[in-house]
């Protein structure tokens, strides 16, 4: 077994409501110095086997066509070592 | 004339659009989203509501269903495809229309009576309004925010895509107030407010609404 991890973020020129509301969390809780919070998800992805290019180049294309929309998100994807 | 309206899980306003339909004069048919084939319909709505309970983003997972490939190849073909408020999510997930749909920029679910310009009647969903033609209907979203890049912001505007613009505010953060849009064609129509809510006098705002059924009836009589 393998982990590939995927991780979404909105892309910088899109607005981020919910990483504006923790923003604003944050500072009420007075964890200052914070200039600004970006809120993503990742996605830890399980696979058979050893993570071989191909396998990796199948994960890419589900990031693009499934987990990310590419009209207002990057993704990155890393092998997790265990 | 058949106009279909899928149910997704967690559609809500696909009874309502079937109603709308109805009292339009055409023959509402319900179309399932785990079936594929579309029971010989002659156009498509894509309801409102929260169809895979918002899961990932709205309607990314929508996009997926059975029912939506054929859903798509009639759209490319020219078959009048409208999509209200989710369904909008869903035809941008689908890349039938550009842009996305993000979280109202002010975090906070908006339900309203929504004035509104029709600045495009060359669709085959607004055929039957008068260009510039103000009118109200109900908007309720939380991920309603339109966006797109400049280029394609421009195009839109450049080549009279904009369907609807708010007015009397930005409820949602929608870029350039946009509330609905169009394929290139006219014959795919996204919108965030709700024209089925407003299709007779007992409920909602009033009857604003009803030409967006009435145009595609017309339009599908004419072709």
């Amino acid at each position: 077994m393998a982990r590939v991890v995927v991780d979404v973020m909105l892309k910088p020129e899109i607005l981020d409501p919910q990483g504006k509301a923790v923003h604003g969390a944050l500072s009420r809780l007075g964890f200052d110095g914070v200039v600004d919070v970006r809120q993503g998800k990742r996605f830890e992805l399980e696979l058979e086997g050893d993570v071989t290019e191909e396998r990796l180049a199948e994960v890419r294309k589900a990031a693009e066509t499934l987990l990310s929309n590419p009209v207002i998100e990057d993704y990155t994807v890393r092998v997790e070592q265990q | 004339m058949k106009v279909g309206v899928v149910t997704f899980p967690g559609s809500l306003d696909d009874v309502d659009a079937r109603r709308a339909v109805t009292i339009a004069g055409g023959e509402a048919v319900a179309l399932w989203h785990g079936d594929h084939g579309l029971r010989d319909v002659d156009a498509v709505v894509l309801p409102g509501g929260f169809s895979y309970g918002d899961y990932l983003r709205c309607g990314a997972i929508a996009r997926f269903a059975p029912v939506m490939t054929e859903v798509v190849e009639a759209a490319k073909s020219g078959m009048p495809v409208l999509g209200i408020c989710n369904g909008f999510q869903i035809l941008c997930e689908s890349h039938l229309l550009p842009g996305a749909l993000i979280r109202n920029d002010h975090r906070k679910f908006v339900c309203r009576d929504q004035p509104l310009r029709i600045e495009s009647t060359s669709t085959a969903w607004t055929s039957r309004y008068d260009e510039g033609a103000v009118v109200t209907l109900v908007l309720k979203n939380g991920e309603g925010g339109y966006v797109a890049d400049d280029a394609t912001l421009d195009r839109l505007e450049g080549d009279g895509r904009v369907v609807a613009r708010y007015l009397g505010g930005n409820p949602n953060g929608s870029l350039r107030d946009i509330a609905g849009i169009s394929n290139e064609r006219g014959n795919v129509v996204g919108l965030m407010p709700h024209p089925e809510h407003a299709a007779e006098g007992l409920c909602g705002p009033g009857t604003d609404g009803l030409p967006f059924f009435t145009s595609v009836l017309q339009a599908l009589t004419a072709a």
